[in-house]
């Protein structure tokens, strides 16, 4: 019996560990979820004289996705968010972050626009709002303008089909 | 000979070229505190930086939301509140004590404790196992004998 204490201990060890290795750091749990989307008005990425606010769209369910031409990581979800973009599911409204509008447009005109709408948060002023420390990052908002789901980093199809998707049909539904 | 002339030409342009780097803030004292403030807080992008140390671009930003903040009188502790409610407690490297941290604070104080727990159980169970050994009566006789300050003779 004693033999195995210490290698119990070691098991113990490992255990905990190997968790710890699995875990990401860069996944910082939310304080904003099932709290208010953080208000903003913006000035449109296309049409710079219009804008587009949270007040707007108060009443449906969409989606934010901070995005920038700037951000490598982008160019790894954006084929899956213009696929996503096609099936209409439900708006989707990019925050273009501390970016330059000739190369946000230029960008989009690359690699196609999946978005309803995009607004430009050039100083990142509404950015630092949400939270937002690695772009791209992706937020679910209810009718009442609650947010109920963030993800840090790229949206994978896996997540797009097994969290993203579920959620928004329950929150339409 | 002219080559040395241009070297010391670019080694004095270059020196010129030189400044002090300008002063952060006009206000020394509210600079202090914006660095005190923020070295206090976690920079998210090089999460083993403080704000104050990272020259990320969010990190800027937020000093210099940091900085506006308190220009606009608000106190440190509104500026601390305002920057958990964005990034969560992550951005405190020194959290605060609630259910979700009881492990982060208690842990340590439950091990140390566990280990006395361990360690008197460990003696008790020694103790138990070295019962007070009687010397044999030679042995005994030789001890009595060099206490007294005799020569005990040795049996080889």
């Amino acid at each position: 019996m004693k033999r195995f204490l210490p290698l119990g201990i070691f098991l113990v060890l490992a255990v905990f560990l190997a968790a710890g290795l699995g875990l990401n750091p860069r996944e910082v749990p939310s304080p904003l979820i099932d709290k208010a989307a953080p208000a903003f008005r913006l000035p449109q990425l296309q049409e710079p004289g219009k804008s587009l606010g949270t007040d707007d769209l108060k009443g449906r369910v969409w989606i934010l996705n901070v995005w920038a031409s700037w951000c490598v990581a982008c160019l790894e979800e954006h084929p899956i968010l213009v696929e996503f973009s096609k099936q209409n599911v439900l708006p989707m409204y990019g925050l273009n972050y501390k970016d330059r509008r000739e190369d946000a447009l230029k960008w989009l005109g690359e690699h196609g626009n999946p978005y309803t709408l995009s607004v430009e948060d050039s100083d990142g002023r509404v950015g630092i709002d949400y939270g937002v420390y690695g772009v791209p990052e992706t937020y679910v908002i209810d009718r009442n303008g609650i947010i109920r789901y963030k993800r840090i980093g790229p949206v994978t199809v896996p997540i797009l089909k097994e969290k993203i998707l579920p959620l928004v049909r329950q929150l339409q539904g | 000979m002219k080559v040395i002339a241009a070297i010391l030409l670019l080694v004095l342009c270059a020196h010129s070229a030189a400044r002090e780097a300008p002063a952060t803030a006009a206000d020394p004292a509210l600079e202090r505190r914006v660095v005190k403030l923020t070295s206090e807080l976690r920079c998210l992008v090089c999460q083993n930086q403080s704000l104050a140390d990272s020259h990320a671009d969010l990190a800027i930003d937020l000093k210099n939301q940091v900085r506006s903040q308190m220009q606009s009188g608000r106190s440190d502790t509104e500026i601390r509140d305002y920057m958990v409610a964005r990034y969560g407690d992550f951005v405190l490297y020194d959290p605060p004590f609630k259910a979700s941290t009881l492990l982060l604070w208690a842990g340590p104080f439950a091990l140390l404790l566990l280990g006395f727990v361990g360690l008197a159980v460990y003696l008790r169970s020694r103790r138990r196992r070295l019962p007070d050994a009687e010397l044999p009566p030679a042995d005994s006789a030789r001890a009595e004998a060099l206490l007294r300050g005799g020569s005990a003779s040795e049996p080889q």
